[in-house]
């Protein structure tokens, strides 16, 4: 009739898609209590980079601001962690806040720099803005430790002083900021706030001549996604034990970018099923192949020529 | 004074090797509106084909040629076959150039093995130039000067020929330019390549001093991307200008704040970006 065509999903696929996410949900929460501790750390790696790729999809998704330097945040938090905890020996509350502050600092002085900025331009600035962190967690070897990177983060349990220790009881804190920053972000994305981010991701020139502040709105946008990102960083300084220039570097970045693509932008639930899908295929491959960095790039380019709009868009955009 | 001199002649030296990669860049970027991370691949491999040829042959010269013409083709076929599909598509096609490059650094890992190298000078430019109190060595000089008739060359092409007239419309407008008749498809193909080849003929060149190890195609990369930023995306003045703000601030931050170097980029990245976020010479 009337009606526009808003190419939602089906009933059908909006169903499988429940009944996917509430079988996901099982299999995290119980899951790890049959599984080895490789495997409870395997799914640690994916439920901390997911919250990445979450707030990543916050910005490349829902404002439709592609970030090449988003994993600099993550691992600025994740240094901060680290310098604090080890060189200053600060407490448990003062790492972690640290960890955030400093990332979401770091988030609020490149999005001014950036957040005029649109499309491909941004691309690439964001991309010399992640490097030039790179470059600095690289070379300056006083605070950063160089190439060695920094270890002897303490165990976030020993740190917290928490009464359980171990791969299992780290995973299930991990669950639960993880269920805590997913639950934020979907209120957010479904808040007015986060609609206009995706009226400005469709059109900004309407927003703008519609009285909104589209500046402003991408700039939160950027510093909302950096302080996500920061606390992925606090939890994998903890999760690793150590950290170097890697998190930094560009090929984190784009493999952040390929989570998001490959899982469906703008659903939240796609990055994350992306970040799994990354996680799982670079463990498994570089168990069976030294030659996991060729696979790797053909990934990339089979995942662009098959699937562009992600796995959790197959069979139909979703209209959110 | 002498340290001075000294600083900015290698200072040259690395905008000259700054321009022969970013030159390539900054003009696909113009007309694909391409972000190419693979760019700094094609440095890497113009110093491994060149390395092979040089072992074979023993002649520089023709290691610049084989490794200029392998990797044009190369960088010709990736734009034929996987880019083109993606025009005006900026995403995909970003994702597509970082695939390339890991299989890019795979692959020559995988034929080459690990161990760094540098590439032998040519015989009749060992030795060095003194004036004075300055030493400073004839490759690097001759190496400044091929990047300065490169430069020339790439001006005259743009700005005195048909090709040329054809490129800076289709920067300044790709729509209109294949209304009127522009094969926009085959000119990216051809400026994709020839700027991969130029990239290529930047690492023989440098190739005798910086020499080629793994992991050099993401060391230039942000070098040259800071390049096409600070001197404005797409132009290939900007390019020029660009690469002796950076060769120059990169050599004096390395000389005087090692610790800093890639850090010391921020600043002119940043102050370009307030004051002007097209660049020196970009237009929005």
């Amino acid at each position: 009739m009337g009606e526009p065509d808003r190419r939602g999903p089906s009933r059908a696929i909006a169903g499988w898609r429940t009944g996917v996410i509430v079988a996901l949900a099982a299999a995290f929460l119980a899951g790890p209590l049959a599984l080895d501790s490789y495997w409870v750390g395997l799914l640690t790696q994916i439920v901390i980079l997911g919250i990445l790729a979450m707030s990543l999809d916050i910005l490349l998704g829902y404002t439709g601001l592609p970030s090449l330097g988003h994993a600099a945040f993550f691992g600025v938090a994740a240094y901060a962690v680290a310098v604090l905890s080890t060189t200053y020996r600060a407490g448990f509350g003062a790492s972690v806040a640290g960890g955030i502050a400093i990332g979401t600092a770091l988030a609020a002085a490149f999005g001014l720099m950036v957040s005029h900025v649109r499309d491909v331009y941004f691309l690439m600035i964001t991309l010399a803005l992640g490097m030039v962190l790179w470059g600095l967690s690289y070379r300056w070897i006083p605070v950063t430790g160089g190439d060695n990177g920094i270890s002897g983060i303490p165990t976030l349990e020993a740190h917290a002083g928490l009464p359980v220790a171990g791969p299992l009881a780290f995973y299930y804190v991990t669950l639960v900021v993880f269920a805590a920053c997913a639950v934020l972000m979907w209120r957010l994305v479904r808040s007015p706030f986060g609609l206009t981010l995706r009226g400005i991701r469709e059109n900004e020139a309407r927003m703008r001549s519609l009285g909104f502040n589209t500046w402003l709105h991408c700039y939160l946008s950027f510093v909302i996604a950096g302080a996500f990102a920061s606390v992925a960083g606090v939890m994998w300084a903890y999760y690793n034990g150590f950290v170097s220039p890697t998190y930094l570097d560009l090929a984190a970045s784009s493999e952040l970018f390929l989570m998001v693509t490959l899982g469906g932008p703008a659903t939240l639930v796609g990055p994350v099923l992306g970040a799994g899908a990354i996680v799982l295929l670079k463990n498994v491959m570089s168990a069976y192949t030294a030659r996991w960095l060729l696979i790797l790039g053909i990934v990339y380019i089979v995942a662009i020529l098959a699937a562009p709009q992600g796995i959790w868009n197959l069979g139909g955009r979703r209209s959110g | 004074m002498t340290y001075f001199i000294t600083q900015s002649l290698n200072g040259l030296f690395s905008a000259a090797l700054l321009f022969l990669i970013a030159s390539g860049l900054t003009l696909a970027f113009g007309v694909m509106k391409i972000v190419n991370i693979a760019h700094g691949s094609f440095y890497m491999l113009g110093v491994y084909v060149a390395y092979t040829v040089v072992l074979r042959t023993g002649s520089l010269l023709a290691g610049a040629v084989v490794a200029l013409v392998a990797v044009a083709a190369v960088g010709f076929v990736m734009q034929r076959f996987f880019l083109r599909r993606f025009t005006s598509d900026p995403l995909p096609q970003m994702m597509m150039t970082m695939g390339f490059a890991l299989l890019f650094r795979d692959l020559a890992l995988m034929i080459w093995g690990g161990d760094p190298f540098t590439l032998p000078y040519p015989a009749w430019l060992r030795g060095s130039m003194e004036a004075g109190e300055v030493v400073f060595p004839y490759y690097r000089l001759f190496v400044i000067a091929v990047a300065a008739l490169v430069g020339v060359a790439l001006w005259l092409v743009n700005e005195k020929t048909l090709v040329g007239a054809r490129l800076r419309a289709t920067v300044d407008d790709p729509e209109m330019a294949s209304a009127i008749g522009i094969n926009v498809a085959r000119l990216s193909g051809v400026v994709f390549g020839v700027g991969a080849g130029l990239a290529a003929f930047g690492g023989v060149m440098g190739g005798p001093i910086l020499g080629g190890y793994a992991g050099i195609d993401f060391d230039l990369l942000p070098l040259a991307f800071v390049v096409v930023i600070v001197g404005g995306m797409g132009s290939l003045t900007g390019a020029l200008v660009g690469s002796i703000v950076v060769g120059m601030i990169d050599n004096f931050g390395k000389a005087l704040v090692p610790e800093l170097s890639y850090f010391t980029l921020f600043a002119p990245m940043m102050l370009v970006l307030a004051l002007k976020p097209t660049g020196l010479y970009g237009r929005a």
